[in-house]
């Protein structure tokens, strides 16, 4: 990981702007229920993958993780840590 | 003789595993249970190139063999070969979306870690190439150290060197299962291995994006989704109408053949009007539920499904649900019974246990038979707008009826029994896809054919079984006392009457409610025979089924009627499959007494205020 860029902690999966751009700086699994994380995780969730806000709805969100498009909801997304892509 | 080698496909959700299944197998098939559990097992035959046959079984899908479900764990049990009532399989297919390598290896891994035979199928390689991506199998299946044969299911290519490749692997022996790392550890290889397959890769494409742009749009969106259902709907009644027509003219026919060759006795009647009024009535409904199930089929296969899911998201967790729950409810507007099996991908168990619990109250294909009858015979046949008919649109407000019902149903449970944290919503979205008409035509065989099944033994069975009590005892010569009234089925539904009256149901009613537990659809079959064997007393001869009920039936009674059937829980096969999934009575009977008393109250205020509006 880059490490000269600082990790801007308030930016998550469900703040960051749509189509831009970032890689998932920490995951803040003790926030997840053991299900939710692992399912997470099976889905690739994981420090330093390359993720994308494709889409944004009153309720669940879709972005991208690598080609794939997953959905979640935005609580999820909030337990996602993400830094910007330059 | 050895039996023949038992290959299992497996793989994630969403990795064209059952297109590969189809490609196979092609339509035969066998779709069966594993015992003790409601999985569905789907089986097929294989011929090898060496000639050999072999069984191919298609396993749920899975993402890793931590069963998060119980269709996970039947995966992960049978790859172990701890599954009862299968032997261990003597090879995978293990199979993987070629464009989404960095995730589906992971699960690949852990099974090649288990020892058995394993053939790879890189699947959807064209969507991967036309998506930018270019991948060197030869890496993988050294890295892996199995087989990794390139296909495209829906094309039938690659077919030819994946059973090349199954004709070695079955041949080997299995070798001792090695240990994986952990789930985190394990994961960076898989995107490491991924990433070193790549021999060419530009940006996804986007049209994926821009078509889910309009189709999950918050505005566009639901729009969509809503203009589909009702042309579902509409569909289901407008496009019915002629092979309708067929088959009662067959049925039709058959009776006045008989009616013409037998002479007037028992065996004439049980024919005539036991069994031919019996099951005609229902096999008449085949095309609707054709037609409705091939609209469900041709949304899954598209992956339009999962978009309804996020769309429907926000809603259901308004009544404490999760939208994967709309897949399951949605699959009960065919049936229950599979949508109350389809429950199983739910994760959280209180949100599955509600999810159960209201599956019935959507309105299921065995109540179509029930609604087009009464309201062909009630509702005049006229355009409210242009293309929009009255009669459907009647039909609309029932299942929107059903729906309320369920999302009120949902919300009091959440907040009193299945209370609890609600549950989350987190899938994969598949790309869309043009569905592939043989795939289509292989589930609408099956469906027709559990359909056909059930006409031909339980509702010919009860309608026989009605026929005999409506038939037996005859009442003496000279009584004033009608066939239907003296007989045993008269008496047991001249009692129930008494308890059904204040909600405006006659007793033709109250027969019909009897084998309409055996499986709804018979309600109009019982109807049918009821008025056959009355008839055939009467010195006018038959009617239709829709002439008896206009000069039989009040308006307010008819729409009572039609009430019932949005809540009652008539259905023993549901009763059944709900106490198999949520392994006891308890549930179950919770369920019939919530829904039966809300069919109650629902028909006695319908009947009520409409005599009151002086209907």
């Amino acid at each position: 990981m880059d490490m000269s860029r600082p990790i801007v902690p308030s930016l998550s999966l469900e703040t960051l702007p749509r189509f831009q751009r970032a890689t998932v700086a920490a995951i803040e699994w003790s926030r997840l229920e053991a299900p939710q994380a692992r399912r997470l995780r099976e889905l690739g969730f994981d420090e330093g993958v390359d993720v994308e806000v494709l889409h944004r709805s009153g309720g669940p969100i879709a972005c991208r993780i690598g080609r794939m498009t997953v959905a979640l909801r935005r609580a999820v997304a909030a337990a996602v840590h993400v830094s910007p892509a330059a | 003789m050895n039996p023949a080698p038992l290959i299992a496909l497996v793989g994630n959700p969403n990795a064209g595993k059952s297109a590969l299944f189809n490609a196979l197998t092609g339509a035969r098939q066998k779709v069966g249970n594993y015992p003790g559990v409601t999985v569905e097992r789907k089986s097929g035959r294989l011929t090898l190139p060496d000639g050999r046959p072999a069984e191919l079984v298609d396993l749920p899908g899975a993402y890793s063999l931590e069963p998060s479900s119980p269709d996970e764990a039947v995966t992960r049990d049978v790859v172990l070969g701890r599954q009862a009532g299968e032997r261990r399989p003597d090879a995978l297919v293990v199979v993987l979306d070629a464009g989404n390598l960095p995730n589906h290896l992971r699960f690949a891994m852990q099974l090649v870690a288990l020892g058995l035979p394993t053939v790879i199928a890189l699947n959807m390689v064209d969507l991967a190439e036309r998506d930018g991506l270019t991948l060197d199998a030869e890496v993988l299946a050294q890295e892996l150290g199995v087989p990794v044969v390139p296909t495209v299911a829906v094309r039938r290519r690659g077919l030819d060197a994946l059973t090349e490749a199954l004709t070695d692997a079955v041949k080997r022996k299995p070798e001792p299962a090695r240990d994986t790392d952990p789930l985190p550890q394990l994961q960076k290889q898989a995107r490491k291995l991924a990433a070193a397959a790549v021999l060419s890769e530009t940006p996804a494409r986007r049209w994926n994006h821009a078509l889910d742009s309009v189709a999950l749009h918050p505005v566009a969106g639901p729009a969509i989704l809503l203009a589909l259902l009702f042309v579902m709907f509409q569909a289901v009644f407008s496009w019915s109408e002629a092979p309708i027509g067929w088959i009662e003219g067959a049925f039709a026919g058959a009776s006045e053949w008989i009616a013409g060759t037998l002479a007037d006795n028992l065996l004439r009647s049980l024919l005539v009007d036991g069994v031919l009024a019996g099951v005609g009535a229902v096999v008449v409904f085949l095309p609707q539920i054709l037609i409705l199930f091939a609209f469900i089929l041709v949304l899954e296969a598209t992956g339009y499904m999962v978009r309804a899911a996020f769309l429907m998201d926000r809603i259901m967790a308004r009544a404490g649900l999760s939208g994967r729950a709309f897949i399951p409810l949605l699959s009960s507007f065919a049936c229950a019974v599979p949508g109350i099996m389809a429950t199983r991908t739910i994760d959280d168990e209180k949100d599955r246990l509600t999810t159960i619990l209201i599956a019935p109250l959507m309105t299921c294909s065995a109540r179509l038979p029930v609604y087009t009858i009464i309201i062909g015979a009630f509702i005049p046949d006229r355009e409210v707008a242009l293309l929009v008919g009255l009669q459907g649109l009647v039909l609309f407000a029932l299942y929107i009826l059903g729906i309320l019902g369920a999302f009120v149903a949902a919300l009091l449970l959440r907040r009193t029994i299945t209370k609890g944290t609600s549950s989350g919503f987190m899938l994969e979205m598949p790309r869309y896809q043009w569905p592939r008409p043989r795939d289509l035509l292989i589930g609408l065989w099956q469906r027709a054919a559990i359909f056909l099944k059930r006409a031909g033994t339980i509702i010919a069975v009860t309608t026989i079984v009605l026929w005999a009590l409506l038939s037996f005892p005859k009442p003496p010569e000279g009584s004033p006392v009608s066939q239907v009234d003296y007989s045993v089925a008269g008496r047991i539904a001249n009692g129930i009457e008494v308890a059904v009256a204040p909600i405006g149901f006659n007793r033709d009613i109250a027969l019909a409610l009897i084998p309409a537990m055996a499986a709804r659809e018979v309600a109009v079959a019982a109807i049918g025979t009821v008025y056959a064997v009355e008839d055939s007393e009467d010195s006018q001869g038959q009617q239709t089924i829709r002439d008896n009920l206009r000069t039989r039936w009040s308006l307010p009674t008819a729409l009572a009627f039609l009430m019932w059937f949005v809540f009652a829980p008539q259905c023993i096969s549901t009763i059944a499959v709900a106490r198999r999934e949520t392994n006891g009575w308890r549930w179950p009977l919770f369920m019939v007494g919530y829904l039966f008393a809300a069919a109650y109250i629902a028909a006695g205020l319908t009947y009520w205020s409409a005599r009151a509006l002086g209907l």
